[in-house]
């Protein structure tokens, strides 16, 4: 158990964030003011926060599609994020990347990819480059279930321990993908069993616990830092929404039941980590309603700063092609 | 100046680059036992992280050099243009789409090299000259060279360069010999065709490999009265339109011979922009010149059918004057 009271009350305080911010996209995309999809990462947090507070500030990480948690559990900021998601210019991406495609290469968030497992390359590469230059820093690559069964994700566990490169696979297992459940389709018990096969630690954490994720990452950054390779730690976890919002349009037959969602809101990991701090008397009901209230608060200044930004003006839509630019037709 | 091989003009390029900027390191399968002649002599002198041999995992390592670039190397990669297709995802998702879809935050300064193995009875699934599926993808650089000079300076504007850059360097030529400068600066730069022969009556517009035929068919039409410029566009994205469109202004007519497919080639590219911005100079249809719009089949009796040759140059240059 960690005694740390700052961090254990900023593991609840991001993930608070996180799903406020979730929330209100959720609720954006209802109201049709958000268009495009959105994948909430509602009921997850603790995989991301217990994760990324594990690193340090110029370490690395890549998200996926679901990825609205990460950027903000590594310390992004709320507001260009909702930009983005509005996709304004002010956004992180100036409205070019939208919601699964947050980057703030400032603080080592080398981006989110919205193609399965397609961003697994990108972390080793990132990690890689430590290596060459004698750095000591760690990426953190974060995917899904799903994702586990993309070939690329075999092919970069097996090049990252070949190399003993200072990459965190960290499969956030959710359980599903879209409506598919993993025991249907993963051959192990556990996605962390494939670990055996790259001759790596493979660990199964409960992703609702965020002291769980914390202590289970940290060991691997501790790993990474001494030049011992990678690891695959398993978050084993649950997603309340849908895949996506307005996505029970489309998938109007049920794939699991009201019960198993109860269950697993029982294991809120917002409600998990706020009984701990309660129980270890390190924050009060009267504190942690502040606290909530603050975040709800950065949430909504937030989006007043979204919906007051301008969009991008039409001839930006050539811009950031190339870093160094060249003649193309634009006709 | 030395008069070396293509290959060996690569290899410089690579050298010096390496040895200049500590940044650049280079991967790929085997070459540390400097396979295909080009990567010959950098295990030797380069430290071992600086020259990589990889897993066969080409959506590993071409995504790798993606996430090395984003945090501030300069990767190259080494390997076949059939292979690419096996990281066609890391190509496009990540190398392509990365710098635009994220706002410009990040530089990808990463070279691709890809060897086109065509014409020497390897059958179809080592014979692809992909080009222009890549010049369809938005945010790759795409070059070409035909000499030994060009493919060194394009090579080093290449590593030089801070975007993605697919270097496609076509096998027949890794035997040409030509002079190239010793100068550790000495760039060629990106979008700045070359006229490789001067010429009146036809301009002919040849890639990578088929410059050669290009210019043996344009021997032999000289022997016929016929006057033939031949222009190297040696980049394809960016492509320097204006130096094709001045020569068809002088000789009103155009061939384009390409490696690739027919359908959808450099080819169609290069004649569609002649047809949009330089129709009223045209004094006849243009042609292309391109491999048929069928796999690159085993049998030697076949395979020789299928890509350009001077014949099909020459009889290509002669419709036009018809
Ligand atoms: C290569 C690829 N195939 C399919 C999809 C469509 N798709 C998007 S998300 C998703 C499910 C992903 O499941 P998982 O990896 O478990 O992540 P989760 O959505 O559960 O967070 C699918 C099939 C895609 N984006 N990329
Ligand atoms: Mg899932």
């Amino acid at each position: 158990m960690i005694e740390d009271k700052e961090l254990m009350v900023e593991m609840l305080r991001r993930m608070l964030c996180i799903r406020y911010f979730d929330e209100q996209a959720v609720e954006l995309v209802q109201r049709g003011e958000l268009v495009g999809a959105v994948h909430a990462y509602i009921g997850e947090e603790a995989v991301a926060v217990g994760a990324c507070l594990a690193l340090r500030d110029n370490d690395y990480m890549t998200g996926n599609h679901r990825s609205h948690g990460h950027p903000i559990a590594k310390g992004g900021d709320v507001r260009r994020a909702m930009a983005e998601l509005l996709g304004k210019s002010t956004g992180y991406c100036k409205g070019k990347g939208g919601s699964m495609h947050l980057a703030d290469f400032s603080i080592g968030i080398l981006g989110e990819s919205g193609i399965l497992a397609s961003a697994l390359p990108v972390a080793v590469g990132a990690a890689l480059a430590t290596k060459i230059r004698g750095e000591k820093r760690v990426v953190a690559a974060f995917f899904g279930d799903g994702a586990s069964n993309e070939g690329t994700c075999h092919e970069t566990m097996n090049l990252a321990a070949i190399w003993k490169l200072p990459v965190i696979f960290v499969c956030e297992n959710n359980q599903y993908a879209v409506t598919t459940r993993f025991t249907e389709v993963v051959a192990t018990p556990n996605i962390c069993d494939r670990a055996a096969a790259y001759n790596i630690p493979g660990v199964l954490v409960d992703g609702q616990d965020v002291v769980a994720m914390y202590e289970a990452v940290s060991e691997a950054v501790e790993r990474a830092r001494l030049g011992l390779g990678p690891s695959l730690i398993e978050g084993r976890t649950y997603r309340y929404q849908d895949h996506s919002e307005g996505l029970r349009r489309i998938v109007r037959d049920p794939y699991r039941a009201e019960e198993e969602i109860a269950y697993w809101r029982t294991r809120d990991p917002i409600l998990l980590q706020r009984n701990r701090l309660m129980e270890m008397k390190m924050a009060s009901e009267a504190e942690i309603a502040l606290m909530e209230a603050a975040e709800r608060a950065r949430i909504a200044e937030a989006l007043q700063f979204a919906r007051q930004s301008p969009y991008p003006a039409p001839e930006e839509v050539f811009d950031d092609l190339f870093s160094n630019p060249i003649p193309i037709d634009r006709s | 100046m030395a008069v070396i091989t293509f290959a060996d003009a690569l290899n410089q390029a690579i050298k010096e680059e390496m040895r200049r900027d500590k940044s650049v390191f280079i991967m790929g399968e085997s070459i540390r036992g400097g396979i295909y002649g080009v990567t010959g002599g950098l295990s030797q002198e380069f430290e071992a992280m600086r020259v990589l041999d990889t897993p066969l995992s080409e959506s590993a390592f071409m995504g790798a050099a993606v996430g090395a670039a984003a945090v501030g190397l300069r990767p190259i990669i080494s390997s076949l243009s059939s292979f690419y297709w096996v990281a066609m995802d890391q190509m496009v998702s990540q190398a392509a789409k990365m710098t635009y879809m994220f706002g410009g935050q990040v530089r990808l300064p990463i070279v691709y090299r890809a060897g086109m193995t065509y014409g020497n009875n390897i059958a179809a699934h080592h014979s692809d000259r992909p080009h222009p599926m890549f010049m369809n993808m938005p945010g790759l650089k795409i070059v070409m060279p035909t000499t030994p000079a060009d493919a060194k300076g394009l090579l080093k504007t290449a590593i030089r360069d801070d975007d993605p850059v697919i270097f496609f360097e076509d096998n027949t030529l890794m035997g040409a010999r030509g002079d190239v400068p010793e100068d550790m600066d000495f760039l060629i730069p990106f979008g700045v065709a070359d006229v490789k022969q001067a010429g009146t009556d036809v301009t002919v517009v040849a890639l990578g490999g088929m410059l050669p035929r290009a210019l043996a068919a344009a021997v032999q039409l000289k022997g016929e009265g016929i006057s033939v410029e031949v222009v190297d566009p040696r980049t394809l994205v960016p492509l320097d339109k204006q130096a094709i469109l001045d020569s068809v202004a002088k000789t009103g007519r155009l061939v384009v011979v390409d490696m690739a497919h027919k359908t959808c080639s450099a080819a169609s590219e290069i004649a569609a922009m002649v047809s949009q911005e330089g129709f009223w100079n045209l004094r006849a249809p243009i042609q292309r010149v391109a491999s048929l719009n069928v796999h690159f089949p085993f049998s030697p009796a076949l395979e020789k059918l299928v890509f350009p040759n001077e014949e099909k140059i020459i009889a290509a240059v002669k419709r036009t004057l018809e």
